[in-house]
């Protein structure tokens, strides 16, 4: 940024109130005692006033709140989106990707062989040789498949809980 | 000065049922809703089609306002998203806000007539029209800080973007008006100069 566009954004700052007050002071000498600041500043206080004083708004045809009444006549007021998003729902879906990630993740570390890694062999601590001839059945039956099963069967569960206690208040409410 | 019940009050008894209310919102907000639709399309039947469809939709999503921001802020975050969504639909780019020789033609054409009328035009017409050779960013955040009264923090809600992003942007948009300005209307300025 030059020295003349340095100076313009720092006036423009103290005509907009922003900045410290150490800041204000400082700009405060300058124009006091820089006659390029003192032009300058007076300049921009004419842009200010003019922006400030002299725009004018655009007004619409005189038919138009007339226009907009008749238009929202047809319509009702749309409930509050925080009504119908359920929040418990968007945590229970969250809570089933950070548990898949987790099994991934977990299944994945079991997998290493941390004294593998050295000079004559591969540097990387997985086996990716093992890659080529994976047995899926090897994962489904490991501990952990079980424990991530049991997670989101429990998830699946509660979610199940609380559709039902759900539909039975909104039943009871209807009755009364 | 705004004179009446305030806006949250206004908005709660619409929300209660009485619609007929709404319409004192409409009167007090029409002309910034306007103008700022005015600034992405020159035509204003376009603007006036858009700045309905914004009080339209902003009677059907009442109930999402919720207060944490002037309702000004939020109704103004729909006129930015309405009028784009028009522009798109209508085919109508949306000029960059550093795409300046897009307007230079435009700017060249007029202003040897507009040196001409300078005598004649009065502050308001002269920066009107410099508004009008700005572009559709710079107009946009100089009405909204001037015109509209939206503090920084309100135009990087409205505009999605960082406050300090809005400084510098309408920096920059005042420095651009303030070249259109001493280009065309050169009388005015060394008249409010000297």
């Amino acid at each position: 940024m030059n020295k003349h566009q340095n100076m313009e954004e720092r006036l423009w700052n103290y005509i907009d109130g922003a900045g410290s007050a150490d800041d204000r002071l400082f700009i405060e000498q300058l124009i006091a005692t820089n006659q390029g600041w003192k032009t300058k500043y007076q300049e921009l206080l004419q842009l200010q006033d003019l922006l400030s004083n002299h725009l004018e708004l655009d007004e619409p045809s005189m038919r138009f709140t007339q226009n907009i009444m008749e238009s929202i006549s047809k319509y009702h007021i749309a409930p509050a989106a925080k009504s119908y998003i359920n929040k418990r729902i968007i945590w229970g879906i969250a809570g089933f990707f950070i548990c898949s990630i987790l099994a991934l993740l977990i299944a994945g570390i079991g997998q290493m062989n941390w004294s593998a890694a050295g000079p004559t062999e591969s540097a990387s601590p997985i086996n990716l040789g093992k890659l080529n001839h994976l047995d899926p059945g090897q994962f489904i039956n490991s501990t952990y498949t079980t424990i991530f099963m049991m997670i989101n069967v429990v998830l699946a569960l509660v979610l199940l809980d609380r559709y039902l206690n759900y539909r039975k208040t909104k039943t009871e409410s209807k009755s009364s | 000065m705004q004179t009446g019940p305030v806006d949250t009050e206004i908005i709660s008894r619409v929300l209660k049922g009485d619609q007929a209310i709404y319409a004192e919102l409409v009167k007090r907000y029409q002309n910034f809703v306007f103008t700022i639709a005015l600034r992405y399309t020159p035509n204003r039947e376009d603007a006036e089609e858009i700045a309905q469809d914004v009080f339209v939709k902003a009677y059907r999503s009442l109930a999402d306002f919720r207060g944490d921001s002037k309702f000004s802020t939020w109704l103004y975050t729909i006129v930015t998203t309405t009028c784009i969504t028009f522009l798109r639909k209508k085919r109508i780019p949306v000029h960059s806000l550093d795409n300046e020789r897009v307007f230079e033609v435009a700017d060249n054409q007029n202003s040897a007539f507009r040196a001409n009328q300078v005598e004649q035009k009065s502050k308001a017409q002269a920066i009107q029209e410099a508004m009008r050779l700005l572009s559709v960013d710079d107009a946009r955040i100089i009405t909204l800080f001037y015109q509209a009264e939206q503090s920084l923090e309100e135009i990087g809600r409205i505009l999605g973007i960082d406050p300090n992003t809005a400084k510098v942007k309408l920096h920059r948009a005042r420095q651009r008006l303030k070249e259109k300005m001493v280009k065309h209307y050169a009388e005015i300025v060394n008249e409010l100069t000297h």
